[in-house]
């Protein structure tokens, strides 16, 4: 149990997706102007890495390593992530209208989205059980969110900000970037991975 | 025909940069940029991809049904991801072990499924060539530079030779993930910079001969 709970947070803080490993940049970059759309694409790609992290690693270990076909993984994993978008995305428009709207131009975002696919490999290669894995995932999507809402905070105070003309855009977003991925680092020494 | 290719193939190299005009294909560059040498692999690594998988898509063009185009191109580029990633485990183990999850990350780059989506599908085999080489090219060159700024100074090397006196100490913040941010804003900043220079000293070409013009009719 403690060591679900030292997962979970490593994933939050200490080897925070975006800020630390750069997985899930794009839509970091993209999808940061306003808070609101932050934390829905936060949650829609939180949703998604869960489901897709429990599939994975079921074809893992039912699948390619019965049947010795490690070198057909990537294949595999991108076809279960974009079909998996898919299917949450009809499953929504049918059953929540409303929380389908929400999410509706985020969700085919997701497919492309690193973080995903990134975590469902990173998770194979630790040799994570099941369990360890959807915290995995959870962790990971939660401290995706907490940096695209925290980004998009600082974003919507910098509109009145006097930024050089050159910078405006995505070099003064990469730099405040490079800001709080220093006081990312801060939480390097918690748990000792 | 011949200024076209050329256009095309120059657009990846500068206006149209992937990194640090579209900015797209981000994580690859922040991650793997630590020394020169890494971004110079990872370059050639998307070149392959992407000149494979245009070409493969452009003359599958007529064949992959609309609706479908986007798994289909899917599959061509993990194809070609797979194969470069057994080639560099193989070949070039130690490589292999620096770049390590951003290999099959190629996949899901958005440079290269952007290219096959806007370009290879509707284009013949030479001009799709063509455009992923020029896209491929520039990608390298900006891994490269970036990857050769963070290695400069941030271990006083380029490509693994010294560049300062050992006495010289070196900012190991630029081959930490904050230094990664860091390089690539203002890597952005200062091209943004170069293109507003060339803009504003071409305008004051085209303005000075029409008001030459001007003084010799008044």
């Amino acid at each position: 149990m403690g060591n679900l709970a030292l997962t979970f947070i490593g994933a939050v803080l200490v080897n925070n997706f975006v800020l630390v490993r750069f997985l899930g940049i794009c839509p970091f970059l993209g999808v940061s102007k306003q808070i609101d759309t932050a934390l829905g694409m936060g949650m829609a790609t939180t949703f998604v890495m869960v489901l897709s992290g429990a599939a994975t690693w079921l074809v893992e270990h039912y699948i390619l390593v019965p049947f010795g076909l490690p070198f057909l993984q990537t294949l595999s994993y991108i076809l279960i992530i974009a079909s998996l978008v898919q299917v949450v995305e009809m499953f929504l428009k049918k059953t929540s209208p409303a929380l389908y709207s929400a999410l509706g131009i985020f969700l085919p975002l997701i497919t492309t989205n690193c973080a995903v696919l990134g975590l469902a490999i990173m998770a194979a290669q630790q040799n994570y059980t099941f369990v360890e894995t959807i915290v995995f995932a959870l962790g990971t999507g939660v401290g995706f969110t907490l940096a695209l809402a925290a980004m998009a905070g600082i974003r919507e105070q910098m509109e009145f900000a006097d930024i050089p003309k050159a910078l405006r855009g995505a070099g003064i977003t990469l730099i405040t970037a490079g800001l709080m991925s220093l006081a990312f680092m801060g939480f390097s020494g918690l748990i000792a991975m | 025909m011949q200024s076209s290719i050329n256009r095309e193939f120059l657009k990846g190299l500068w206006n149209e940069h992937p990194t640090l005009r579209l900015l797209i294909g981000m994580c690859p560059t922040l991650a793997v940029t630590t020394a020169a040498i890494n971004g110079f692999g990872m370059g050639l690594s998307v070149i392959f991809v992407l000149v494979c998988s245009s070409v493969l898509i452009s003359l599958l063009r007529n064949f992959i049904p609309n609706q479908v185009r986007i798994p289909c191109f899917i599959m061509v580029i993990a194809t070609f991801t797979t194969i470069i990633d057994m080639v560099l485990a193989a070949y070039f183990p130690a490589l292999h072990e620096v770049l390590g999850l951003f290999i099959p990350l190629i996949v899901v780059n958005c440079i290269i499924l952007g290219r096959a989506e806007a370009y290879a599908s509707k284009h013949s085999p030479l001009y799709a060539f063509i455009d992923a080489l020029g896209m491929g090219l520039g990608v390298t060159w900006g891994l490269t530079f970036i990857g050769a700024i963070r290695e400069i100074m941030g271990m006083g090397t380029v490509f693994g030779l010294p560049v300062f006196p050992e006495t010289a100490t070196s900012w190991i913040i630029f081959i930490l993930p904050p230094g990664a941010f860091f390089t690539l804003g203002i890597a952005v900043g200062a091209m943004n910079h170069i293109n507003y220079v060339i803009e504003r000293r071409k305008r004051q070409q085209v303005s000075r001969p029409a008001a030459a013009g001007q003084a010799v009719q008044g």
